[in-house]
């Protein structure tokens, strides 16, 4: 369970967050919805102690984010940043492997070479494997972030707009990979998007933000609604159902 | 494959040093084998502390067109020297212990760099802010110390201008032994450590997640490096862009970034260059003195064409 309590965040005179109060339980995909400035990615990197909290206190299955070891949370936790800085002359299957780091001092012994092989054909980078990372295009890069997340096996994965930069094709790949892995291996996603509709049919929770507050959460169909939708995003969109599932005309 | 690379680069370096030690060589050999390698040995331990160094800086920092002297870290150094001769005044400063000097110097480095970078890394200011507050300081430290030159009596400026350009001939047998205790322990230490750096490369972000203590792998690592330059700069004083060549001219040798390569390679590639060009310059050329100004000038011409080539991609 990931507890969020009273959470503020602010750079010099802007508020980024105030004072949310948020209580994931293990299991399912949360969304995380809402305008660009929400705060969205900047509540995923106080989770997943990328920035140090300022107020409030964040746990994860009981461990406090801001005191416990970095090595014991990266095996609980994994978290994929939104256009993380790639080093140069790294090849696809090095930087999955980094995903074992958390789990063991000195090599990669047999059973981590399994999950990267995994890990590698879950996301279709097997052609891809031994190719330098700066040499691929920027949703193929994406991917391989995305193989190495999936590769640290942690209980919770956070993801900051996993679908930038792919295609229609590995967009829904890539989240039917999240409901499987929350389905199957009981992982617990949490992932920000972009695309409400997405979230409508791979969500089981959607928590819409604006200006550094939780304005609505609950499943798609509660909070994908005209009224929530025009006060988060700041204009009118119908919902239509598409069977039994909300379908958003966002784009009209 | 990398390993065979290596291989071959340990076989050059090797090389290097026998013609080093071999070429010319006549009149009291007993003699001159000892002298020599009293300089092979400097030679060698200043080439592995800059490609060490070096490497670390630019992995921490993840910026590949740095090394710690661009950053100031030897003008540092040389600035504690000047301040020593204030002090001190040039017949205390010479009478001084030079292996208490040169801990004490380390030790103050190690601390100054602490002091001076660690708050911004501990608040995790952004790369570009960081270094170019660096660049700074190296330019603060080096007016500072000619500052302090211009001052002071010219007998003691000449005791501190020995020291603040780089030569590749002094021979400091009273400091070899220091430098090479220091240089063994950080080379140990770094290799022990060659996982963590790979992590480190990711940046700061894909490292914490990935469970690294990011402020406490830093600390260690600039220390590591502050004591590296400290040796370096001791031993044949300031040089700003032999590390950027040897670690650029070893990635694309071995073609990877990873440490475990990286940091053999970047090694002999510094003995190489430092010994074979050494040797070359002695022997062939008939110009020894001028090593340090043959590196200079081709790492600068390095670094340049990496200026270029990064900002055309």
């Amino acid at each position: 369970m990931i507890e969020i309590k009273n959470v503020s965040l602010r750079y010099g005179d802007t508020q980024i967050l105030s004072d949310v109060s948020l209580t994931m339980p293990k299991g399912g995909v949360t969304a995380l919805v809402g305008p660009n400035g929400a705060g969205k990615s900047s509540l995923l990197s106080l989770i997943a102690r990328l920035q140090p909290l300022q107020s409030g206190a964040i746990s994860v299955d009981g461990l406090p984010v801001d005191t416990t070891p970095g090595r014991r949370l990266a095996q609980t936790l994994a978290i994929l940043r939104q256009d993380p800085a790639v080093a140069s002359r790294l090849r696809v299957r090095e930087l999955v492997g980094f995903g074992r780091f958390p789990h063991q001092n000195r090599r990669i012994d047999a059973q981590d070479k399994i999950l990267i092989d995994t890990a590698l054909r879950q996301f279709d980078l097997e052609s891809l494997a031994e190719r330098f990372l700066d040499k691929l295009s920027g949703g193929q890069r994406q991917r391989a972030m995305v193989a190495m997340a999936f590769c640290q096996a942690t209980d919770y994965m956070l993801l900051d707009e996993p679908l930038n930069n792919l295609d229609m094709l590995f967009a829904r790949q890539l989240m039917r990979d999240l409901r499987a892995a929350a389905d199957n291996d009981k992982r617990t996603v949490i992932v920000v998007l972009h695309d409400v509709n997405q979230a409508a049919v791979y969500a089981d929770r959607i928590v819409a933000m604006k200006a550094g507050r939780i304005v609505a959460d609950g499943s798609p169909a509660d909070v994908l609604q005209p009224k929530i939708l025009a006060e988060v995003f700041g204009y009118d969109m119908d919902v239509i159902d598409v069977d039994g599932a909300p379908l958003v005309l966002h784009h009209r | 494959m990398p390993d065979k690379r290596l291989w071959i680069l340990g076989a050059l370096a090797f090389a290097a040093a026998i013609a080093f030690m071999t070429v010319g060589l006549r009149g009291n050999v007993a003699f001159a084998l000892e002298l020599r390698a009293v300089r092979l040995l400097t030679l060698v331990q200043v080439g592995v502390a800059i490609a060490i160094s070096t490497v670390v800086f630019q992995t921490v920092t993840a910026n590949r067109v740095l090394t710690p002297q661009i950053m100031g870290l030897d003008a540092l150094y040389l600035f504690g020297q000047m301040a020593l001769v204030v002090a001190l005044g040039s017949v205390g400063f010479v009478a001084l212990d030079p292996r208490v000097k040169f801990a004490g110097e380390a030790c103050l480095m190690m601390v100054m760099a602490l002091l001076l970078f660690l708050p911004m890394l501990r608040r995790r200011f952004d790369v570009g802010l960081l270094l170019l507050t660096g660049v700074v300081l190296g330019v603060l430290f080096r007016s500072l110390a000619s500052l302090i030159a211009r001052l002071i009596d010219p007998n003691e400026f000449a005791v501190v201008q020995a020291s603040s350009f780089a030569d590749f001939n002094t021979v400091r047998p009273d400091l070899v032994v220091v430098g090479l205790v220091v240089t063994v322990i950080a080379a140990a230490i770094t290799w022990r450590k060659r996982h963590l750096l790979d992590v480190l490369a990711l940046g700061s972000d894909s490292a914490i997640g990935l469970g690294v203590n990011w402020t406490r792998a830093l600390t260690g690592l600039l220390m590591l490096v502050a004591a590296l330059v400290a040796v370096s700069t001791a031993l044949v004083g300031p040089v700003t862009f032999f590390g950027l060549l040897v670690v650029a001219l070893a990635e694309r040798i071995i073609n990877s970034r990873r440490h475990h390569l990286l940091l053999p390679a970047a090694m002999l590639t510094a003995v190489i260059v430092l010994l074979g060009g050494q040797t070359l310059l002695q022997h062939v050329l008939g110009g020894a003195s001028t090593l340090g100004v043959v590196i200079e000038f081709v790492g600068g011409l390095a670094f340049l064409g990496m200026l270029i080539t990064t900002s055309k991609r």
